[in-house]
């Protein structure tokens, strides 16, 4: 049966390697300005156009936006598969233990007291200080081994708690705008994004999926069971703080730039471990780049669905995400009964 | 304009010397019988449009916004007047004969209002400058004084008049926070309009308010960006503002809109005259 997955590991990769490349290209080519594939292309390319909007829009509007795509994605799915296999729960995600909404909460505490307009890393470094904060406390909470009903109601407590206090925080702002952007805190959106945003984002998520990606042999040993683990080597402090290091990177900058993405974390992981199996060292790869397809067809999908406005790409997750939660707590009962 | 600013400035160092000038300024106002003694204004633009027509006295209170710098064109005159939030029961306290209102938000306060027996003149948000001109008589008659009303409209139209400017259009958009712009049917195209400019927003099939996506307001690629200032505080809806598509575009923001553009009071004549004076930096081209 091992053996089986291991051959199949290589080709999923594959394949889901070659999906996130086609919809980032979709995500190049899709948008309200209705250009052509080949002048797309070229303008993206060599910079050249008829037109000098051309090379603006490609280069300065659907470049960093479909960058954002995969990288937001890439660390939602990842973490998601990673929480999964540090609790052994198959509910833990950043979203709905609010690791999310705590980074969310970081990130509009820096921009209102006009951090960060004084010092511009001030924005990733509150969001990845919030989303730290919770995933300490849901690990204390929920115990080294994560009991689904422990897990569920920290993280329910601290999502509201955190989205109550970005609603007071953008209620109370002086800018008549942003309480209006409560829903894009809570729903994240990719539009109008820029590559200023990437920079900023960019080195964050990458560092953090670094570091999540060292965590694959250690969580490989703990689905053995702890003292198994340790029995083989796996220092199981360090992967703990492996793992809240690597979260609170990845999806603190993740949220700074994009706001909060619901469901990745928790679908992405349950619909590629068929295919590569629930080995976490190679769940880890494959969940990030599903996590990358799923957030990039989201973002492909709200333009096509509503072209003029800002719908929130949460709202697509969510859509997919919630009806997979319920069917997940409906197996759980199942199991349990 | 320069008549309008000399009575406003009258108007206000009047209501400064209170009884006397008050007296003199009864005695220049021929005695309606329907004059309505005390005025409250519960909206932004008749604020302003009752502080420049009124008598000194006629007029008891304006709304706090009359004192926001960011939307009204009449600040320092403001605090000469008692400050509402257009609640009907403060609005009822101050015992009013005639309520000045507009028909946007206030439904429930104005019902309540006419219920107490308070007559109340709704007033529509303009959209186009004919409207401007026909609200300040209209304001003026229900204030009880249709002459002044009449030559400051006329004033107004003249105004209006010697600015406009034909032959070649050069292009221009409003871009504001979220990628909200105003295109056909509204005031601020028609400032566009009249002062040499056409409106990228309204090529752009937005009719009254709407968005227009950043990469369509690239590909358009206008000679003149107009936007609003900014708001203290941060929000994401502004950063679009400083998007560095945008900056790239030959049209630099070129003009911001402020509060003389919020309402159809004789004080657009300034936004108009800006906007005419930013056309003629501008060499004639596509």
């Amino acid at each position: 049966m091992n053996r089986v997955v291991q051959r199949r590991a290589m080709p999923v990769t594959l394949t889901l390697g070659l999906l996130v490349a086609a919809l980032f290209l979709a995500s190049l080519l899709v948008g309200p300005a209705g250009l052509g594939l080949g002048e797309s292309v070229t303008a993206l390319l060599t910079g050249q156009a008829e037109g000098e909007g051309v090379v603006l829009i490609m280069r300065e509007i659907r470049l960093p936006r479909a960058i954002l795509g995969v990288l937001v994605g890439a660390v939602l799915g990842l973490s998601g598969a990673a929480m999964q296999g540090y609790l052994r729960n198959p509910l833990a995600e950043p979203g709905l233990i609010g690791v999310s909404a705590t980074a969310a909460l970081g990130a509009v505490l820096a921009l209102q007291t006009g951090l960060a307009a004084v010092f511009v890393l001030a924005l990733p470094l509150a969001a990845l200080a919030g989303a730290a904060l919770s995933v300490l406390l849901i690990l204390g909470l929920a115990g080294p081994r994560g009991g689904a009903l422990a897990l569920i109601l920290a993280g329910v407590a601290i999502s509201a708690l955190a989205g109550a206090g970005t609603s007071l925080a953008l209620n109370l702002s002086r800018n008549p705008f942003a309480v209006t952007e409560i829903v894009y805190w809570m729903m994240g959106s990719l539009a109008d994004r820029s590559m200023p945003h990437v920079w900023l984002g960019a080195p964050f998520m990458l560092a953090g999926m670094a570091v999540l990606l060292t965590l694959g042999r250690g969580l490989d040993a703990l689905t053995l069971g702890e003292d198994a683990a340790q029995a083989m080597g796996v220092r199981l402090g360090r992967l703990r703080w492996g793992l809240i290091l690597g979260t609170a990177l990845a999806v603190g900058a993740s949220v700074s730039v994009a706001g909060a993405v619901g469901f990745v974390g928790l679908v992405v992981p349950h619909v590629v471990r068929p295919w590569v199996g629930s080995v976490p060292s190679r769940l880890l790869p494959a969940s990030a780049l599903g996590g990358a397809a799923m957030v990039l067809a989201a973002d492909v999908a709200v333009r096509l669905v509503a072209p003029d406005q800002d719908l929130k790409l949460g709202v697509l997750t969510a859509l997919v995400g919630a009806p997979f939660f319920l069917h997940l707590i409906w197996q759980m009962r199942q199991v349990e009964a | 304009m320069w008549g309008f600013v000399l009575r406003s400035d009258f108007v206000a160092k009047a209501a400064a010397l209170a009884p006397w000038a008050a007296a003199a300024a009864v005695c220049f106002t021929p005695a309606f019988a329907d004059v309505p003694a005390r005025v409250v204004s519960i909206n932004l633009c008749t604020d302003q449009l009752a502080m420049l027509l009124a008598d000194p006295g006629q007029l008891v209170s304006v709304t706090h916004l009359a004192q926001d710098p960011l939307m009204s064109s009449m600040v320092d005159e403001a605090k000469d007047y008692g400050v509402n939030r257009g609640q009907a029961e403060q609005v009822f306290l101050l015992d009013p004969d005639l309520v000045l209102a507009g028909t946007y938000t206030q439904a429930a306060t104005v019902d309540l209002l006419r219920g107490l027996g308070i007559d109340v003149l709704q007033m529509p948000p303009v959209t186009s400058l004919a409207e401007a001109a026909d609200q300040i008589r209209q304001v003026g008659a229900a204030l009880g004084h249709p002459a002044r009303a009449e030559a400051m409209a006329q004033t107004f139209e003249t105004d209006v008049t010697a600015v406009q400017q034909t032959g070649h259009k050069a292009s221009a958009a409003f871009y504001y926070a979220n990628g909200y712009t105003t295109g056909q049917g509204t005031l601020a195209d028609e400032v566009l309009e009249l002062t040499g400019f056409s409106n990228v927003g309204a090529d752009a099939g937005v009719t009254g308010g709407g968005i227009l996506p950043l990469e369509r307001l690239v590909l358009a690629d206008p000679q003149v960006v107009v936007t609003a200032s900014p708001y203290p505080g941060a929000s994401r809806s502004e950063e679009i503002l400083t998007h560095p598509a945008l900056a790239a575009l030959r049209g630099q923001i070129g003009a911001q809109t402020d509060a003389d553009w919020v309402c159809g009071t004789p004080h657009l004549v300034r936004a108009i005259h800006r906007m005419a004076a930013v056309r003629a930096t501008l060499q004639d081209g596509p």
